[in-house]
């Protein structure tokens, strides 16, 4: 008996990956099924360590699926349902062919339904896995609840996600409310206006951190719909990632719910309008009234009372004592944080963004209202004396109350983004506004360029620095006299000099000096020392070291230039301010 | 409305049989020429065929036939005839089959009052009547376009009244049935046709009236005479303004074109006005234009249609409701035949439907509407509490080794509205944005930063649907890998040496230079007690230094390039070997210690006595090779004592460390490269009698009988006792330049040309230990320090380094190399820097032969 050749390709790689075409055959799948299988159930293609091996020796590239990830998929009882489907779909067709109008109606009322709430749980085994991965299904929910009836997606599902979008948000508000959570839950909001090609796109980015998971979502402004090309966009498959996202968000806040201790279809405390849903439908921007009505307005509690405050106790345990000193001071920042804005009421005027606002407004302990007459939902109007900061986006107003500031609505951004009240005087009504400055660059990051504003807020020393410049200007006139003053001093000392040599010659001794090194030299040599430390990199790391230094030099580069840019625009701004005092003189 | 309608027809259809059957009695005392009239009118009219009616029913007959013909074209006559027809069969319902009798017997009363009247007024009647018909009939002309058969049976009808007239005994009753029909027309408009059908009407019964009218007064003594009303339009129901160019209005019944009447001026017109008193009630009709004058019903009807009102006076809007059609089951049935079986019986047909039906619901293909509710409920999504734990997981069946997508990167300062000044492009900047229009992804950033005023200010973003696609894209359909990153420093890469100034001591600073020679100094050597140093130049000379002061002892002159000098180790001989082109000459430098020297000079000189003897033994391959001389008197003036004549040029010279045998490496000598040469017995040999490439340099090993020789690319050790190879060390370098063996004889350093230094541990293997790449061109000097744990290079790069090799006694521990210093004084010359690199025997200090024609000294 000869023993069998073994057939190549049968072990390693290239028995371990499958090409679409072959998964395709053995899962007996349309492409197109196949595609919304894989979307739901989180499979996707992988990269192979060889390629020329892992595809059998076939040239170009090909799309890979791990094997296993294809037996997996084989025991789905999705696939059962795909396969009833494309039966629907024949029955639905051959009805409509043949004008059987009544069984067509009858097959549409009975059309299979796919439930995703075992992938729910199977594609994240636990709850922080969820939300780890909830920046994508929560960017793509708040897209889709801007979207109007189209084609390939069902009415109800932009529905869908308008509630449960809506329903995070208030989770998010409500997180607070509760110290125990709020122990383990808390949140930094950033927003950021988005830039690309070019183009500018004004989308919101929010990051809120639940259960230690930071959470970044994306939220477009709510008229960013704009048709697209069949080219350009398949909405058929965003749609069937929306199909699942919208369950996972359920899922979601469903638990957030209840760890909140609120109900889960949330109960508003005072409105409540079971048709909402329905009549925000009819109209766009009544849709987006009562979203951000609805924000404004808190939820109703499953357990009442819990506004009392969490102490942690003080045990008498010496290892613990740091630990509990920072779970404190996280305690105490978070309480502060929580009440950033309270006892503020904020009137929006009609021309400011106001869904970002409320929200950020109710997380942060605010009260916020805007015109009656314009959108549903205002709790008082612009008449109340006790309104403190009316927000505008515009040069000047008619009317204006002394008793509040009228300020942009930068301010809250960057009150949220500093976690701290910032004065207001910059933000001003007609003011040029100081940059927005992003919250998500990283600040450990060497040879990272930071702005001086960006500085200015972590750095006492140089805000001090910052308003000295500042002064210097006004302070111009008096430096001259200082100048000549300075040199008198250097003249007398000079005077002090030669009579002290004289002093020398006389005596005849000289005390002996201890010789300085000059700091450069030391640097110098150690900047030598590492030179050839350098050299015996080992030859593994050596491109690596040489690629992370280049990065390193770049980096550097960048971040001189920009100093160097910011110093030119400074010192223009500078001869701008002069000539203008000038011309006032 | 429809409803009842329909459902009077089918009544009326129903009662057709039995309306004829109650004339039948009628006709069964009448004459037989009534049969006569009957077979005429069967063997004409397809219709009454089968009919045997009676005469007096012919009015509603033929009504009903033109109903038939008008059907589909006006309602309004259809609804009339039904009401005709509704009559006779209401009473006849009303009698039902037992009143029979006493019906007919009023009716006959009815005739006999009838009967009482005049043949005149009898014959008036009928003309009355056939106008009556003509005009009906001219109205549904008005209707439809005159249609020939029609007419044709008009005309037939006409002759048969004619006929009959000429009998003149024929009961008439249907006078009043006449007038009763249109009091049934009258309430059937009214309910049926809505106001809409009102001014139609109107106009139908203007035209009956007028002709009542005309028949109640005189028939001639009216200004309408008859033949006046016969003027009849066929053009139909036209829109007439199609006649108002020409000069007639259509076509009468011949076929005649009926001119216009002449219509008088204004003034005729105001004097119809003033002087006709029934001016007001004088309409023109529009089909002949001719002037008809409205009757005083005609007036009463306009008012009640103005006032709203229903039209006709006699009806009585408030009369009890008599229900023609009753709620309670009748014992009798209405039909004379019992009902049929399956009447009685469920329908097959539906009873087919119905198990269709039940099995659908059983199999669960149609729902009841309970539900079907409960299924939607069902579809919407139902959330309840999926995960139990917080972080928890539960044992199931997952995707293998998921790779989590990576999160999208977060924007920074630039992408921000209103961005610090810093990040807003300069000109230069955009031009360069521009300008990489072609190659996006070269670009710094992928966007150009803007700054806005305010909020306000910001446009929407076009491609944020499309980006967002773009992810979906990327989640499903991007491979995916796990790619490890480093987040370590660069620092972290460089190993952890131990600081330089721990190492001390090594030369930090340059010391002296010797400066003398006018060309490159290939070569230099110290002299065992480290005194002095001897250099060798391309300018063809020796130079003996002292160490101390930098200064030039003695310049010897030779006849060609010095490639290498080398002292002799024995410190019982001033003896240094100098390889001046092909010649090899050894020479007293005469410096130092005055005894030593002289000595060495006896020495030399008794040597060269013995060999004199022996110069006979020398086998011919050595002898062809290289021949010992005695120096002239001018070179032995100038301290050469011995000179041997090599037959190539020599590259190299290297002392065995006892100071009597000494090695020469001609590199074109082929397999007679290497020559050993014993100064003692003035003896050379050439221990290869293979070539293995091209020799660079060879090496004694300091304590065992060992030769290193180095070929371009392999280091091959000798025992030179057992004359075979030891071991061959493998560089993996294109090309040797020179080695230095370590003084406990275990270690290797190899420079090469391609930068490159190789330590080799003899005891550990044939590769490199460490291969060392601290210069960035062709090194060609390295030393290692006879006491201290030194190492130098030099290389073409003019750099000088120094390192720390420490070997340890202990085997297990590898030895530590730790660059130390750089140094870089030459100058460059012809793209040469260090040539020679050589320690002080015994201090850290080092030398260094350039290119630039100086020697450097380095101390510590």
């Amino acid at each position: 008996m000869v023993a069998h050749r073994k057939k190549k390709y049968s072990t390693g790689e290239g028995a371990q990956f499958i090409s679409r075409k072959a998964a395709l055959k053995k899962l007996q799948l349309s492409l197109n099924d196949f595609r919304r299988l894989c979307i739901i159930k989180g499979i996707y293609p992988r990269e192979p360590r060889n390629r020329k091996r892992a595809q059998k020796g076939a040239p170009g590239i090909k799309m890979l699926y791990h094997i296993k990830d294809i037996q997996f998929l084989l025991y789905e009882p999705i696939i059962w349902k795909l396969r009833e489907y494309k039966i629907f779909n024949r029955k639905v067709g051959r009805a409509k062919a043949v004008k059987d109008f009544k069984a067509m109606r009858r097959y549409l009322a009975n059309h299979p339904t796919i439930k995703l709430d075992h992938i729910v749980k199977e594609r994240y085994p636990s709850f922080i896995d969820a939300l780890r991965d909830l920046d994508d299904c929560l960017t793509l929910c708040f897209l889709f609840s801007t979207f109007p009836s189209l084609p390939h997606i069902p009415r109800t599902q932009s529905d869908l996600c308008r509630r449960l979008s809506m329903e995070f948000l208030h989770a998010v508000i409500e997180a607070k409310a509760f110290p125990i959570v709020a122990s383990y839950s808390t949140y930094t909001i950033g927003f950021m206006p988005e830039i690309e090609y070019g183009i500018f796109a004004c989308c919101y980015y929010y990051q809120a951190e639940i259960k230690g998971q930071t959470i970044t979502w994306i939220v477009p402004h709510h008229f960013s719909f704009e048709p697209q090309s069949k080219a350009e966009v398949d909405f058929k498959i965003m749609s069937t990632f929306v199909e699942f996202y919208t369950i996972m968000l359920g899922f979601v806040n469903f638990r957030l719910y209840h760890t909140l201790n609120l109900f889960y279809p949330p109960k508003f405390a005072i409105m409540d309008n079971p048709n909402e849903g329905e009549k925000a439908l009819a109209d766009e921007n009544i849709f987006v009234a009562e979203r951000v009505a609805a924000l404004n307005i808190p939820l109703s509690k499953s357990v009442l009372g819990g506004e009392e405050e969490t102490e942690i106790d003080n045990f008498d345990l010496q290892e613990n004592a740091e630990a509990t000193e920072e779970a404190r001071k996280e305690i105490e920042s978070i309480k502060v944080l929580k009440n950033l804005f309270k006892g503020m009421k904020f009137f929006l005027n009609r021309e400011v963004p106001r869904e970002p606002l409320v929200f950020i407004i109710r997380c942060f302990g605010g009260e916020v209202s805007w015109d009656k007459s314009l959108f549903i939902g205002a709790t008082f109007g612009e008449t109340d004396e006790s309104i403190t900061h009316q927000i505008v986006d515009r040069p000047s107003m008619e009317k204006k109350y002394i008793s509040r500031y009228y300020i942009q609505p930068q301010w809250i951004f960057d009150c949220v983004n500093t976690r701290s009240l910032l004065p207001v005087s910059k933000y001003f009504m007609g003011e040029i506004l100081p940059p927005h400055l992003s919250p998500f660059v990283d600040k450990d990051r060497d040879e990272n360029y930071i702005p001086p504003e960006e500085r200015a807020l972590y750095d006492q020393d140089a805000v001090e620095q910052m308003h000295k410049e500042e002064s210097a200007d006004e302070s111009d006139k008096e430096s001259p006299n200082k100048e000549e003053e300075d040199e008198e001093d250097l003249n007398e000392n000079f005077k002090d000099v030669e009579v002290s040599d004289d002093k020398k010659v006389k005596l005849g001794v000289t005390p002996g000096q201890i010789e300085k090194e000059a700091p450069w030299k030391k640097k110098r040599e150690e900047r030598q020392e590492y030179k050839l430390r350098e050299k015996m990199i080992k030859k593994k790391h050596r491109n690596l070291y040489k690629s992370m230094m280049n990065a390193k030099r770049e980096r550097g580069k960048q971040a001189w230039l920009l100093n160097k840019k910011r110093k030119l625009h400074d010192e223009k701004e500078k001869v701008k301010t002069k000539s203008k005092k000038k011309i006032n003189n | 409305m429809r409803n009842i309608n329909s459902n009077l027809k089918r009544k009326q259809d129903e009662n057709i049989p039995r309306s004829s059957k109650s004339p039948v009695n009628h006709i069964e005392g009448d004459d037989q020429d009534n049969d006569e009239y009957f077979n005429t009118i069967e063997g004409e009219d397809a219709d009454s065929s089968d009919s045997d009616r009676e005469l007096e029913d012919e009015d509603s007959e033929n009504d009903e036939f033109s109903d038939d013909e008008e059907k589909s074209d006006d309602e309004t006559d259809d609804s009339e005839e039904d009401e005709e027809d509704l009559d006779d069969e209401t009473e006849d319902d009303l009698d039902n089959d037992t009143d029979e009798e006493v019906d007919d017997e009023t009716d006959d009363e009815l005739d006999d009052e009838t009967d009482d009247e005049s043949d005149d007024n009898n014959e008036e009647k009928l003309n009355k009547d056939v106008e009556a018909k003509e005009n009906n009939e001219r109205n549904s002309e008005d209707i439809e376009e005159g249609d020939p058969e029609l007419e044709n049976d008009i005309s037939k009808k006409r002759k048969n009244i004619n006929l009959l007239r000429n009998k003149k005994n024929i009961r008439e009753d249907y006078t009043s049935n006449t007038a009763e029909s249109g009091k049934f027309v009258r309430i059937a408009k009214e309910t049926q046709n809505g106001k809409s059908s009102k001014g139609n009407e109107f106009r139908i019964k203007t035209k009956r009236k007028d002709v009542v009218s005309s028949t109640e007064n005189d028939e001639y003594a009216d200004h309408d005479t008859s033949d006046e009303e016969d003027i009849r339009n066929t053009v139909g129901n036209i829109p007439m303004q199609w006649y108002d160019e020409y000069k007639h209005l259509g076509y009468d019944w011949d076929g005649k074109p009926i001119v216009k009447p002449e219509s008088g001026d204004k003034i005729d017109d105001f004097l119809k006005r003033m002087e006709n008193p029934e001016f007001w009630r004088t309409v023109k009709d529009p089909q002949t234009g001719q002037d008809v004058v409205l009757g005083d019903e005609d007036i009463q009807l306009i008012k009640r249609i103005q006032a709203q009102k229903i039209p006709d006076v006699s009806f009585d809007e408030y009369a009890p409701w008599i229900e023609w059609f009753t709620s309670e089951v009748m014992k009798t049935p209405v039909r004379k035949f019992p009902e049929h079986k399956r009447s009685f019986l469920p329908s097959k047909s539906e009873q087919r439907k119905i198990s269709k039906l039940v099995h659908a619901l059983k199999m669960g293909w149609i729902k009841t509407k309970a539900e079907q509710d409960a299924l939607r409920a069902k579809a919407e999504p139902q959330f309840y509490m999926l995960w139990t734990t917080d972080d928890q997981s539960e044992e199931m069946r997952r995707i293998h080794k998921h790779i989590a997508p990576p999160k999208r990167q977060l924007p920074g300062h630039a992408e921000s509205y209103n961005p610090p000044p810093e990040y807003l492009f300069d000109e230069k900047e955009l031009k360069q944005w521009n300008k990489q229009k072609n190659d996006p992804s070269k670009r710094k950033l992928h966007f150009v930063p803007q700054k806005f005023e305010s909020l306000r200010k910001v446009p929407a973003y076009s491609r944020y649907i499309k980006e967002r696609f773009l992810r979906c894209l990327d989640l499903y359909l991007c491979p995916r890998a796990i790619k490890m990153k480093l987040t370590i420093e660069p620092e972290a890469l460089v190993p952890k040496l131990p600081s330089p100034r721990d190492l001390q001591p090594f030369p930090t600073v340059l010391c002296i230079e010797y400066e003398g020679h006018k060309d490159m100094v290939r070569t230099i050597s110290p002299d065992p007690t480290g005194q002095y140093l001897a250099s060798g130049s391309d300018d063809n000379t020796v130079k003996i230094w002292e160490v101390n002061t930098g200064r030039c002892l003695k310049t010897i002159q030779t006849n060609d390039i010095v490639r290498c000098v080398q002292w002799c180790p024995n410190t019982a001989l001033s003896l240094v070997a100098v390889a001046s082109g092909n010649r090899l000459l050894l020479l007293n430098p005469h410096v130092g210690d005055f005894l030593i020297c002289s000595k060495t000079d006896t020495v030399l000189k008794e040597a060269s006595e013995i060999i004199s003897i022996d110069a006979m033994e020398i086998p011919e391959r050595v002898r062809s090779s290289v021949k010992w001389e005695e120096p002239s008197d001018e070179e032995y003036n100038n301290g050469i004592r011995v000179c041997l004549k090599h037959f190539k040029e020599i590259t190299q010279v290297t002392w065995h460390c006892k100071g009597d045998y000494f090695a020469t490496v001609m590199p074109d000598g082929q397999n007679r490269s290497v020559l050993i040469s014993q100064l003692s017995k003035r003896r050379s040999q050439l221990p290869f009698s293979k070539s293995k490439g091209l020799i660079q340099s060879v090496l004694f090993h300091p304590l065992r009988p060992l030769l290193f020789v180095a070929t371009q690319r392999h280091v091959r050790i000798y025992d030179l006792v057992k004359q075979q190879l030891v071991k061959k060390l493998m560089t993996n370098s294109r090309w040797i330049s020179t080695m230095a063996v370590h003084p406990a004889g275990d270690n290797l350093l190899v420079a090469t040309y391609d930068r490159k230094i190789l330590w080799f541990d003899l005891d550990l293997s044939t590769k490199p230990y460490q291969t060392l790449r601290l210069h960035g061109t062709a090194v060609r000097g390295v030393a290692y320090h006879k006491r201290y744990p030194l190492f130098a290079s030099g290389s073409d790069d003019r750099s000088l380094i120094v390192s720390h090799g420490m070997v340890y006694n202990d085997l297990l521990k590898n030895p530590l190399i730790v660059p130390l210093k750089r140094f870089q004084d030459h100058k460059p010359h012809n793209d040469f820097g260090v040539f020679d690199v050589k320690f002080h025997p015994l201090q850290p200090w080092v030398f260094s032969s350039g290119g630039d024609a100086t020697i450097k000294l380095y101390s510590n």
